[in-house]
């Protein structure tokens, strides 16, 4: 049952290892996108439409196309509200958490929309979105993982999205520490002002860390519905994730690296009522409470420890004006 | 040597809203000299080298390096340009280390690689004598070890033309000294040193030649040799200004203020007030003096009941009831209830004693919303008090429902000393209450800090201009990393004496190299 | 002649702030970026019913005030958001970022639930209501208070602090629907005391949504006074503008966050009380509807004035109607509205830049001249 229970947890924490992964790349350049709820259901939904157009028109299912087609179409849907959300931000300098809100309230609307309106709108006669095929296209574990008992449960019986999700946080936490670039979009982050000065364009890597984020972030929505919920899109089914994910930023302190840790915890605490025997659907309820309350607990501790290294990027929150005086 | 020419500037305007801050301004500067920048406060020194920089964009006006028109977008042109820029606010990333800082922003250097770029910090800094530590996060470094790190950045990138902006003002006079050695060094190397000041000494001391700008426009380009203050000072402020501050004799001087044996560290626990002790008496004016940070603030703030105390105490003897009262324990708010007519012109002046997006009216309220028994504001008398200031101390503004924001610094430094004189205080504290003004308003407020003295109110002023310190006050006190170390009568001391004191307990650090 | 000398590459433009705007050139931009953006709409609209553009206008007015019924929804529903928009307010005048007000909506709403059902039967209504007006403004305020608290002490982000205090808010709600369902086990609670209908807020002259409209009304100039003429509002904008002022001039800056949030959330609180006695009659977990965010737009749009605010949220409200009739009528899920309100603020909070910037255009284009 443990085993079973940490391959639940697994599962859960990938969205928010991918959503905090690309929160985390854009904030480390001073930009709080509180859209992410957003931009992770517009990922999700696109990669569905991708799909669903695909499943409709093809004869037979070709298993390379079914993971290509919904994993670019998701690239461009995170990516347009990536660019949405720098646009607005970076070029014409508004205000991040209207922006943000905007940009969730936007999104879930997009994916909840067109969750519920796709098969009128192609006029297919299909009864309900359930992209059985691509989500086992997507789904496909290792060969030999079954046979390694319970090593190959715990280690590596996930699809490939959730090996990507910990190995694109494993380059990010790289990139930050070992690269130029990474040292230079933290500067962005830290101060803008300076980094400008030392000729560095602000405004591009806001751009680039912003939209880059996103599409990681996207990638989560993806993960959900073609591998978690089997490729059956419910409309508010992927839940209040994006804000979890969020939460996870800080539960990390602004570490790829802690974030792969925290978001297994997250996606344990999730779940964790499902494993305590003999609960009543009401404490069901009180238990789904802990991943928000663990994160408030956090978020206490480190403003009372202070400690420099574990603070948020500086210029967090702030749009950047060259000529301010 | 043939003189040529490194930077040229041909009618350069640069408008930032309304204000003009240069107009049609043209210099050159040549290889291997020390050029001065000299102008009052607000003369359009620093945006005129922000232009040079890529900082600012003209509006008007051409730039030509080695005689080829350019155009400088943003700094990475200015670098491509092998220009340098040395900010008088650091621009350096806190939490990043020194080599860190200095590689930021470079791209065509290869493999990013810390332990490379380390050695070859480590040889520019022999070569022009610095010491610095590459490893050291910026967080932790003193004023002076920043200022190095930003001159080696620019260094690093192999800039030919070096602009410092006001380099000095955080230095000790040592500290200062070094400096120059390095910065000669750097001309006969055959740089082009660009030296923004408004410090005649410094001039006179350093360059080669020297630019005066005066309210944004160009005045005219001396050889150093062939000048001297006098002429100077007349470029710089246009028509000769006697600088004699009309002086009395304290009258009537009665302890007011008895701060003993104060202490306090800031917030990263570092200790900025040591063991202070001094008195201020009524009817005279004490002056502060010291390098910058050295914990004028502190002080101030501690008298004001901003600052907490880890010791000692701050006594106020009530001229009306005769009783001593420890303000050293209270809160801004417990201290006027006690009835001490404390007033306060910090430093910030938009950021702390004034509020910028309210209006002059909202901003007289600031001090006086709380009088009234009702829940509601009394709008009426701020109003009065407001249009009051605006016709005494001739602010130039629309009217009283302006935002202050929208003021020039003069007219808001008005607001906010007119604020707290018309609370008839007791004690007035006032911290560079010239910074940033015109010649005239900086007079203004001279003649309203002598006038409450002649008064009877206790007046403490830090300033940092030696020469004014020594006219305007009776007292100066010189503070130094927190301590103070000497007080002097002004009417004798000699700006030598005092520059001595204010390096005097500065530990380790002048008496390295 | 030389114009081929150097022929550099120069800015075509750049980005000037502006030092001041007329007020009727900043309102001229707001009401343009409008426009825009009700043609954004209607283009969306088109792409995806194919219905010519005139149609979809007049459906969306259709569905927002085509019949009496609709027009008191539209007012109720946007008397409920500025209610909301009026509590988060002060905070973000404060520059405290309030985006908790959902679960301090939610958390009022539950303690007008928990006294209609427990007191329900047994007390009499006049001491009912007060019991239900107290309880829910204190829930409100209390769950507020909590990370105002955090803030004023330690200086915890209250941006996180109070999203996630939201979801903790909904699960409380989520638990409180099982042990009070009806039946037993369903989770869903249903319409409380429908038969007495004790606890409900009374209707006026047949109008049931009458009061809600008035409490706001009120609630609306109120706030506009404590804002403009009060010595409270008076310092927590100056604690918003400059912390640094507040502490100089002796406000305890700490105070006035919590009590700020106080009100903030004694407002949401009587929010959840009009949502669920003068409205729903029964609570869910997403009885609030996301409306603690979009008041925070409403706020934010109306540059912090209660007066704008009335127009902000009657125009999101105004949409939302009109995009749900279009939804409705083409047989597409009511998610639409929220597309709108998303295009819509997007437009809104762009132009906000126009006011703010300028774009210089380089006039030095002198080519061939000198």
């Amino acid at each position: 049952m443990i085993v079973a229970f940490i391959q639940r947890a697994v599962v859960q924490g990938i969205p928010l290892l991918f959503g905090s992964t690309g929160e985390i790349i854009t904030e480390k350049t001073g930009n709080l996108n509180l859209g992410t709820a957003g931009v992770m259901y517009v990922g999700g939904m696109t990669g569905v439409i991708g799909a669903f157009l695909y499943e409709q028109s093809a004869e037979t299912i070709n298993p390379v196309l079914a993971v290509l087609i919904p994993m670019l179409s998701c690239v461009l849907g995170s990516l347009f509200m990536g660019l949405l959300y720098s646009f607005l931000t970076v070029t014409l300098r508004a205000n991040q958490n209207v922006t943000g809100l905007a940009l969730t309230t936007f999104g879930v609307g997009f994916g909840n929309f067109f969750g519920g309106s796709l098969i009128k709108l192609t006029g297919s006669d299909t009864p309900s979105i359930t992209l059985t095929q691509t989500s086992n296209c997507f789904k496909q574990a290792l060969p030999f993982a079954d046979k390694l008992g319970w090593f190959g449960d715990v280690f590596l019986s996930y699809s490939f999205l959730a090996y990507m999700a910990v190995a694109i946080a494993l380059i990010a936490s790289f990139f930050f520490n070992r690269t130029r670039a990474g040292l230079h979009l933290r500067a962005v982050g830290e101060n803008p002002a300076t980094a400008d000065a030392a000729g560095i364009s602000v405004s591009k890597y806001k751009y680039l860390a912003t939209c880059v984020g996103s599409i990681i972030a996207g990638f989560g929505g993806l993960y959900y519905v073609m591998d978690y919920a089997c490729g059956v899109w419910s409309n508010d089914g992927f839940g209040d994730r994006g804000w979890l994910a969020i939460a996870l930023v800080i539960f990390a302190i602004w570490k790829p690296s802690l974030s792969i840790l925290g978001s297994m915890i997250f996606g344990g605490l999730f779940i964790v009522h499902n494993y305590i025997p003999n609960l009543s659907m009401s404490m069901q309820e009180i238990f789904k409470m802990t991943p928000y309350v663990v994160t408030i607990v956090v978020l206490i501790f480190i403003s009372m420890r202070r400690k420099r290294e574990n603070q948020p990027p500086a210029s967090l929150g702030l749009s950047y004006f060259r000529e301010e005086r | 040597m043939g003189k040529q020419a490194a930077i040229e500037l041909k009618n350069i305007t640069k408008t930032f809203g309304s204000i003009i801050a240069n107009k049609d301004v043209s210099l050159t500067v040549n290889r291997g000299e020390i050029l001065s920048i000299l102008g009052e406060n607000g003369s359009g020194k620093t945006t005129l080298m922000n232009m040079i920089s890529g900082i600012y964009f003209p509006d008007h006006g051409q730039i030509f390096i080695n005689g080829q028109e350019v155009v400088i977008r943003s700094p990475r042109d200015a670098f491509d340009y092998k220009i340098g820029m040395i900010h008088q606010h650091f621009k350096l990333v806190d939490v990043f280390s020194a080599a860190e800082n200095i590689i930021l922003g470079l791209e065509n250097e290869g493999k990013f690689n810390i332990k490379q770029s380390t050695s070859k910090i480590k040889a520019i800094s022999e070569q022009y004598g610095f010491e610095i530590d590459p490893d050291k996060k910026v967080y932790e470094m003193s004023v002076s070890e920043k200022q190095t790190v930003e001159i080696i950045k620019v260094l690093y990138r192999g800039a030919d033309i070096l602009i410092l902006d006001e380099p000095t003002a955080v230095l000790t006079p040592q500290e200062a000294q070094k400096l120059f050695a390095v910065l000669r060094r750097m001309r006969d190397d055959g740089k082009s040193i660009i030296i923004i000041t408004h410090k005649l000494h410094e001039v006179l001391s350093l360059s080669d030649r020297v630019v005066v700008l005066r309210k944004g426009e160009y005045i005219g380009t001396v050889e150093t040799k062939e000048t001297n203050e006098t002429e100077l000072t007349e470029m710089m402020v246009g028509k000769k200004i006697s600088l004699n501050i009309d002086r009395s004799e304290p009258k009537n001087c009665e302890t007011r203020l008895e701060v003993k044996n104060v202490s306090c560290v800031n917030r990263e626990g570092v200790k900025m007030l040591d063991s202070v002790n001094f008195e201020a008496k009524s009817g005279e004016i004490l002056g502060i003096a010291g390098i910058a940070g050295s914990g004028q603030r502190e002080l101030l703030e501690s008298i004001a009941g901003l600052q907490k105390l880890t010791e000692g105490q701050i006594l106020y003897h009530n001229p009306k009831t005769g009783k001593t009262d420890n303000l050293g324990d209270k809160t801004p708010l417990q201290i006027r209830d006690l009835g001490v007519r404390l007033s306060f012109v910090p430093e910030d002046r938009l950021g702390m004693g004034l509020v910028g997006n309210m209006d002059i009216v909202d901003n007289m309220m600031l001090r006086s919303y709380r009088k009234g028994k009702t829940m509601f504001l009394e709008r009426k008398k701020p109003k009065n008090l407001a249009n009051k200031i605006i016709e005494g101390l001739e602010v130039v503004t629309p009217n009283a429902n302006t935002p202050v924001r929208r003021l020039s610094g003069g007219n808001v430094q008005k607001v906010l000393v007119g604020r707290e004189i018309a609370a008839s205080p007791t004690v007035l504290m006032a911290a560079y209450p010239v910074r940033g003004l015109d010649i005239n308003s900086s007079y203004l407020i001279y003649n309203l800090l002598n006038s409450q003295k002649e008064e009877g109110v206790a007046v403490i002023f830090v300033g940092e201009d030696l020469d004014v310190l020594l006219e305007l006050c009776d007292r100066i006190m010189v503070i130094s990393s927190g301590k103070i170390s000497g007080i002097v009568d002004a009417r004798t001391a000699t700006k030598e004496e005092l520059g001595l004191l204010m390096t005097k307990n500065n530990g380790g650090t002048t008496d390295e190299q | 002649m030389s114009s081929k000398v150097n022929k550099v590459h120069e800015p075509l433009f750049h980005i000037a702030k502006r030092t001041g705007i007329p007020t009727w050139l900043s309102w001229l931009i707001r009401i343009l970026s409008v426009a825009a953006a009700l043609v954004a709409c209607a283009v969306v609209t088109v792409i995806l019913t194919g219905e010519n553009p005139i149609s979809v206008y007049a459906t969306m007015i259709d569905g927002a005030i085509g019949t009496k019924r609709r027009v008191w929804s539209l007012l109720q529903n946007t008397a409920i958001l500025l209610c909301i928009s009026l509590a988060v307010t002060p905070a973000f005048k404060m520059k405290f970022w309030n985006i908790g007000a959902e679960g301090q909506v939610l958390m009022g709403g539950l303690a007008t639930t928990a006294c209609m059902i427990l007191f329900g039967e047994s007390m009499p209504s006049l001491l009912l209501y007060v019991l239900i007006i107290v309880t829910s403004i204190a829930a409100g305020a209390i769950w507020a208070f909590i990370p105002a608290f955090f803030k004023a002490k330690w200086n915890t982000n209250e941006t996180l602090f109070t999203l996630m205090m939201n979801y903790i808010a909904m699960q409380i709600v989520s638990y409180f629907t099982y042990i009070w369902s009806v039946p037993k086990g369903s989770g869903q609670i249903g319409v409380i005391n429908a038969a007495t209908r004790a606890g409900w807020l009374p209707s006026i002259g047949g109008n049931a949504y009458l009061i809600n409209i008035i409490i706001v009304a009120v609630l609306t100039v109120g706030m506009y006074v404590y804002l403009k003429y009060n010595k409270h509002g008076y310092e927590l904008s100056v604690v918003g503008e400059s912390e640094n002022t507040a502490k100089y001039i002796g406000i305890n800056v700490k105070k006035v966050i919590m009590r700020t949030m106080l009100l903030s959330g004694a407002i949401c609180g009587i929010a959840g009380l009009l949502l669920v006695s003068g409205t729903d009659h029964t609570i869910t977990r997403n009885t609030v509807e996301g409306r603690g965010f979009t008041a925070i737009m409403v706020s934010w749009l109306a540059k912090f004035n209660p007066v704008y605010m009335i127009l902000t949220s009657l125009l999101l409200v105004f949409l939302q109607k009109g995009a749900i009739e279009i939804s409705t009528i083409f047989g597409l899920n009511d998610s639409f509205s929220e597309i709108i309100t998303g295009i819509i603020i997007f437009f809104i909070i762009g132009s906000e830049f126009f006011v703010n910037y300028q774009i210089k255009f380089r006039e030095s284009q002198k080519g061939g001249n000198k």
